[in-house]
């Protein structure tokens, strides 16, 4: 039982950065934008807030720092290809590139120099046993990201201006033609979507561990962007695909170093294990009757007005 | 281009005078250019971080004698021997591949530039330009495994690896060797990554190992991520890998292991200089000075500090080896008979964990 709760928290770790820098980009692609530079914005909001974290110690003002960083960074992408209509994702993987090198040379002076991690948000009488450990024992991030998947649910489903934003991603030129910013709108989604994955970057040293090491998100920026389309672009399957993931990269390690019967999987099968799973939710997705993927219409198009 | 009467004589010229360039290898030299190739980023306080300490040490003892290049982050592949290609027609006389997975491109490009010196670090394959150097890092955990078995409360040790290569799997067997020649219960658990640098794995193996009971962690990745869950979950402690990282977990670094490859890389730059350099197959150690280890950490009690000494002594005066027999693998086999020591073959093709070690996956 201990274990259990031992395990769920080392998986809350692991999936809330995944989480957060998903439903960002889940957004943009709402809006018809297709943004592959979701590793290289999360390094950029990695250095970010280490080093707000290493001269201040203020956590909230790092994460803070980490969204402003991550928003810069998306509006060089949101610059080409929204007002100059370069290709989304060649100007995404180029923007990973970028954002590997900068975080590298901005964090170069601080490779020997270690952080102090975000504290619990909630007081230490909230956690003293296990079940309240579980339940309260995590810094802001954490329900930071649960509370942005209701918040985009109801923004995209229940609000004007979520289906506006649909309306984008779904048809531009209708939207275009009703009198619909399509540029202003994706904008601010590609903000939106930077923001968040600067604060998913800033959560690995603030939240998992306290240093910065060049290239320390490690593929995960990635794996954020296969999860958008792993849960068809719904915010609540979003969050359960995100534990999933989270669930099987930490089950590996416990299992490696617990000895019992799973110990016996290879390293190998447990590193393919989160793509199995995206490959099969793909087909199973695909063998619906209506057989729609729910993917934004007018993803990854630039937008050129018809008149 | 198109191609004119007077380049055609340059190009010729130049043709002709390459067998003439040949003849002079490894002549003496002014200046030496030294090439250097990481696998990973010279500020991740580790590995990489050691050998690139290693290029700067040459800089400052050769002066003016000596310009060196390096390029961080080559990935293990054909990007590989772009890079070494590119460094070597920069000019470079000498050129150090600073990880294992290096090697096939070492030996492609070295056979295309037979006039400059290849030295490739913890390889196998060498040839008439390609030298090998190695250190001995097992000697260093032998050290780390004296005070683990010492201080260790629930004689469980984890070690965090990156791949199942013989390097890592020696560190693994040394550990469990000396941990148990101190307490016959020790025991280590390794966990393989997949990875050199993925810290947040990395800190995550370490949660993981920690959860279900170790008590002393090491690693054999590029930095300090599991030492600093050490120190969160303040158990024991654990070790600083390639490089001190007091700095990340002061009081829970008991020692660390750290590379100092620059004696070597000057003797080879000197070589190279003086015309005397031929392709070697160095494996150097705590005596040599390569591998060093750091302070005690504040924790380690005087009396683990002395048999800590005691076994790093030995292994710099020859009257220790750590591999020395009877060695039993972890099924009871004996693969080593009393009083035998393993030979540097039999220990660079380690396959084997010795009793102790958990099988991995």
């Amino acid at each position: 039982m201990e274990l259990a709760l031992a395990i769920l928290i080392t998986v809350v770790g692991a999936s809330t950065p995944i989480l957060i820098a998903a439903l960002g980009e889940l957004v943009v692609e709402k809006a018809g934008v297709l943004n592959l530079g979701v590793e290289g914005m999360m390094l950029i909001g990695a250095i970010a807030g280490f080093v707000v974290q290493f001269h201040t110690g203020n956590p909230y003002l790092a994460l803070l720092c980490g969204a402003a960083a991550g928003t810069a960074a998306s509006l060089i992408f949101g610059f080409l290809t929204l007002s100059l209509s370069a290709n989304q994702t060649a100007t995404g993987l180029a923007l990973t590139i970028f954002g590997t090198g900068f975080s590298a040379l901005a964090g170069s002076s601080y490779s020997a120099r270690p952080v102090t991690l975000m504290q619990p948000l909630f007081p230490a009488e909230f956690y003293g046993n296990p079940i309240g450990r579980v339940i309260f024992g995590y810094s802001f991030p954490v329900y930071f990201s649960f509370v942005m998947v209701v918040a985009i649910w109801y923004f995209l489903h229940k609000t004007r201006a979520g289906l506006i934003l649909r309306a984008v991603g779904e048809n531009d030129q209708s939207a275009h033609s009703i009198g619909y910013s399509v540029i202003g709108v994706r904008y601010l989604a590609v903000m939106f979507g930077g923001a968040m994955a600067g604060i998913a970057g800033a959560c690995f040293p603030l939240l998992l561990t306290p240093q910065w090491a060049e290239r320390m998100t490690a593929g995960r920026g990635w794996i954020a962007v296969a999860l958008v389309v792993f849960a068809s672009w719904k915010p609540f399957r979003l969050l359960g695909g995100a534990y999933l993931f989270g669930l099987v990269m930490t089950t590996e390690l416990y299992a490696k170093a617990g000895g019992g019967p799973l110990s016996a999987v290879p390293s190998e099968l447990w590193a393919a294990l989160p793509y199995i799973a995206t490959v099969v939710v793909l087909v199973l997705i695909s063998l619906r009757r209506d057989a729609s993927t729910n993917a934004p219409a007018c993803l990854g198009k630039p937008f050129l007005p018809a008149n | 281009m198109t191609l004119s009467r007077r380049t055609f004589v340059k190009v010729g010229g130049a043709a002709l005078a390459l067998p003439l360039l040949g003849s002079r290898a490894f002549a003496q030299l002014e200046k030496v250019k030294i090439g250097f190739i990481y696998v990973g980023s010279i500020n991740d306080n580790g590995y990489n971080y050691a050998h690139n300490q290693g290029r700067i040490y040459v800089e400052e003892q050769l002066g003016d004698k000596v310009e060196t290049v390096f390029v961080e982050n080559v990935p293990e592949g054909p990007d590989c021997e772009r890079v070494l290609r590119e460094l070597a027609q920069q000019g470079c006389q000498l050129i150090f591949a600073t990880s294992f997975g290096f090697g096939d491109s070492v030996v492609k490009v070295a056979a295309q530039f037979p006039d400059i010196a290849f030295e490739h670090a913890t390889g196998y394959m060498n040839g008439p330009n390609i030298g090998l150097y190695n250190a001995r890092f097992y000697e260093g955990r032998a050290v780390c495994g004296t005070i683990a078995g010492h201080m260790s409360k629930t004689g469980k040790a984890g070690y965090i690896g990156s791949f199942p290569i013989p390097e890592v799997v020696m560190g693994i067997n040394a550990l469990a060797l000396s941990g148990r020649r101190i307490n016959p219960e020790f025991t280590v658990k390794p966990v393989y990554i997949s990875t050199w640098n993925d810290p947040a794995k990395e800190a995550d193996a370490a949660r993981a190992m920690i959860d279900q009971g170790i008590d002393i962690v090491a690693q054999h990745t590029d930095g300090p991520a599991a030492l600093q869950v050490a120190a969160e979950r303040g158990i024991v402690g654990g070790f600083g890998q390639g490089a001190d990282m007091s700095a990340f977990a002061p009081d829970t670094q008991l020692t660390a292991i750290i590379d100092h490859w620059g004696p070597h890389y000057l003797a080879s730059a000197e070589a190279v200089l003086a015309g005397t350099w031929t392709p070697g197959n160095t494996w150097e150690g705590l005596k040599e000075d390569v591998v060093q280890m750091g302070p005690y950490g504040a924790k380690v009690p005087e009396d683990v500090r002395a048999a800590a000494d005691q076994v790093k002594n030995g292994q710099i005066d020859g009257s220790f080896h750590i591999f020395t027999g009877p060695i039993k693998d972890n099924t009871g086999t004996e693969r080593v008979a009393a009083g035998v020591v393993m030979t540097d073959a039999e220990l660079l093709s380690m396959d084997w964990y010795v009793e102790g070690v958990e099988q991995p996956a």
